[in-house]
């Protein structure tokens, strides 16, 4: 099993990402993806600033993906995707069908995030035809669910293509055309004045009542709780999943990577308390719910 | 551009062809399709009288097959598949890779239309499914302002359907799982968002509260509409404040613009509301079939009738109406 550390899904300062990639540089996780994949607004750092950081973490051993933009709406938007799936070092992880195309046309392998929907294995074996290395399964695909469509890719003798699950910090639930943080200010996106770099790990969203809910991140929603899958991890294994992801934070990211690396290395299951989170999702309850280790 | 309606039921289609539909959207009785509600949709049997009856008219039925299979339900999604190939619909609307690929495989003659839960968005992503699977026509997600809209159709690789009105879906369909995280059902696994299992109403002296699975979605005073506690669209609190932080309940409504949609190549409107009644249907078929007439007739001089506004406006959620991501300050 590796671990992977997700693109950065927030709007944090150059400063800060350059900070936080330098200490990733150290910290025992073998993949990285890189990238913007919320708001092609957000520009702390153009294609070459990411191919710079790239190397750097290629430097260290790490395998470097970098990652596309979720939602496309301009044909600009496109010209992104292109630059970054013709970059020529680095493999690119899909967010939408526009990369998927893009590099099937052009031969190049490629990754598919947990936004490009693959819930059977009918599906992963059309993209394995375009191309497909890799690809991180939908977060509310249940345990049950991703099972059953390894062993049916199995049987329809796929050929290795490595499966990847998001296993701990706030889940992707949802993508719009509105940005819900400058709503949130009541600013029009075109004039949102990049309020979202306010909030590193996005803007809480409460019911009435003050129950957690979800974050407002730009365009994106994410769950309020962080998933935790740490401890399935050898049910994970079991199963034929190659790759454990961890979602980028602003503290305690490297935290939870060196634990996972400690787990797998000596065979424990039980994750440091502190990390919490829910982890209905891969026990085909609602996601915000926690299946108790004793139940699961 | 041609009139796309939706029928959850036998008399619902009818009163869509009556009314001047040129091809209606159907869905099997169960989880196959993104309108999975109790009661709804069509058995083998009225099926087959409503493709008969479409027919015999001169409108198409278009079959949606639109959620998202995993591996113990793929043999169901497939024979759907061939089921409606079976009964000689027009045309199927899927999202699923792997389901399209057995469709273009098992039944290649049978035209595909890409689903809006397919959520694409660019001529890269409309290629992917033409090239592979001959895809005729793609529904576009309601995220698209109109410039993009134009912009997309222009050499556009296959024919464009936009929504035209019904309810508003403010996130990227086919990739929002807000419905699953709190209720354990999404429209893509289950082809319903919020689902009415889900929904509890509560009375508090003058307040009424409406929750999903416990998560209080908002409270209403005696005055207020309480809407269907549709996760989106509730009231929430964000920095101290309390408002629609996601979507107002409202409808969308693209008349004003039927003329621009028309230039721009765009081939067909869609009206949304598979779980309407027959007679939503029927009233909202007839304003949409005289508007998309008046349009072709003479788009220069094309406004929308105030008759045709008030009628809409009346059957709308929340009574309220808006172009969306059509119009580009929303976005």
């Amino acid at each position: 099993m590796r671990i992977s550390l997700g693109a950065n899904p927030y709007y944090w300062s150059m400063e800060d990402v350059a900070a936080f990639y330098e200490q990733v540089q150290d910290w025992p996780v073998d993949i990285v993806y890189l990238g913007e994949t919320v708001c092609s607004k957000r520009r702390p750092y153009g294609l070459d600033g990411w191919i710079d950081l790239a190397r750097m973490l290629a430097a260290k051993g790490k395998e470097v993906v970098l990652s596309t933009l979720t939602l496309i709406e301009a044909r600009s938007e496109v010209g992104t995707v292109k630059r970054l799936v013709e970059n020529g070092e680095f493999m690119v992880e899909a967010s939408d069908m526009a990369a998927v195309q893009l590099a099937a046309e052009r031969g190049l392998p490629f990754a598919t995030g947990p936004s490009v929907n693959i819930y059977n294995a009918q599906t992963l074996a059309t993209l394995q035809r375009a191309g497909l290395q890799r690809w991180v399964a939908p977060t509310e695909l249940p345990r049950d669910g991703l099972a059953a469509l390894l062993e049916e890719a199995e049987k329809l003798n796929i050929p290795a293509v490595e499966t990847e699950i998001f296993a701990y910090g706030r889940i992707p639930l949802a993508y719009s055309a509105r940005c819900f943080t400058a709503r949130a200010h009541n600013l029009p996106k075109d004039q949102c004045e990049f309020r979202c770099q306010d909030y590193p790990e996005g803007l809480p969203v409460q019911s009435q009542e003050d129950q957690g809910f979800v974050q407002i991140n730009g365009i994106q929603l994410q769950s309020g709780e962080r998933y935790n899958l740490l401890s399935q991890w050898p049910e994970m294994q079991a199963m034929g999943v190659n790759v454990m992801r961890i979602s980028p934070q602003p503290i305690g990211t490297g935290e939870v990577i060196a634990a996972l690396r400690g787990m797998l290395d000596q065979g424990r299951t039980e994750a440091p308390a502190e990390f919490g989170g829910v982890n209905g999702y891969w026990f085909a309850q609602p996601g915000m719910d926690t299946v108790p280790a004793a139940e699961a | 551009m041609d009139l796309v309606a939706p029928a959850g039921s036998l008399p619902a289609l009818k009163a869509a062809v009556d009314n001047g539909a040129d091809a209606v959207y159907i869905g099997f009785a169960d989880d196959t399709n993104a309108r999975h509600f109790a009661g709804l949709n069509f058995n083998d049997a009225r099926a087959r009288e409503a493709v008969a009856y479409a027919h015999a008219r001169g409108a198409k039925v278009f079959v949606a097959i639109n959620t998202y299979p995993q591996a113990n339900g793929w043999t169901r999604w497939t024979a759907s598949v061939d089921r409606a190939a079976e009964l000689g619909v027009d045309a199927l609307i899927m999202a699923d890779i792997g389901l399209l690929d057995y469709a273009a495989n098992s039944h290649p003659d049978l035209p595909l239309h890409l689903s809006v839960q397919a959520s694409a968005t660019s001529q890269e992503a409309l290629r992917f499914y033409r090239d592979r699977f001959n895809i005729r026509r793609a529904v576009l997600p309601r995220v698209l302002s109109l410039p993009q809209v134009k912009a997309l159709a222009d050499g556009a690789p296959v024919e464009l359907e936009v929504f035209g009105f019904g309810s508003l879906c403010v996130m990227v369909e086919g990739r929002c799982t807000l419905s699953s995280y709190v209720t354990g059902e999404s429209p893509n696994t289950c082809g319903v968002c919020s689902p009415a299992k889900a929904v509890r109403w509560e009375n508090d002296g003058d307040e009424l509260r409406s929750r999903l699975n416990g998560l209080l979605i908002d409270r209403f005073g005696p005055d207020e509409n309480a809407g269907y506690p549709t996760l989106c669209k509730g009231r929430f609190k964000v920095r101290g404040h309390v408002f629609h932080a996601l979507e107002e309940p409202t409808s969308l409504n693209t008349m004003e613009i039927l003329p621009e949609l028309q230039a721009a190549g765009v081939k067909a409107i869609k009206l949304e509301g598979r779980q309407r009644s027959p007679g939503y249907i029927a009233r909202v078929s007839k304003v949409w079939r005289d508007a998309l007439d008046a349009c072709a007739a003479a788009p220069e001089r094309f406004e929308p009738h105030p008759q045709w506004m008030s009628t809409l406006q009346a059957v709308s959620e929340g009574s309220q109406s808006t172009l969306g991501a059509y119009h580009r300050p929303w976005q």
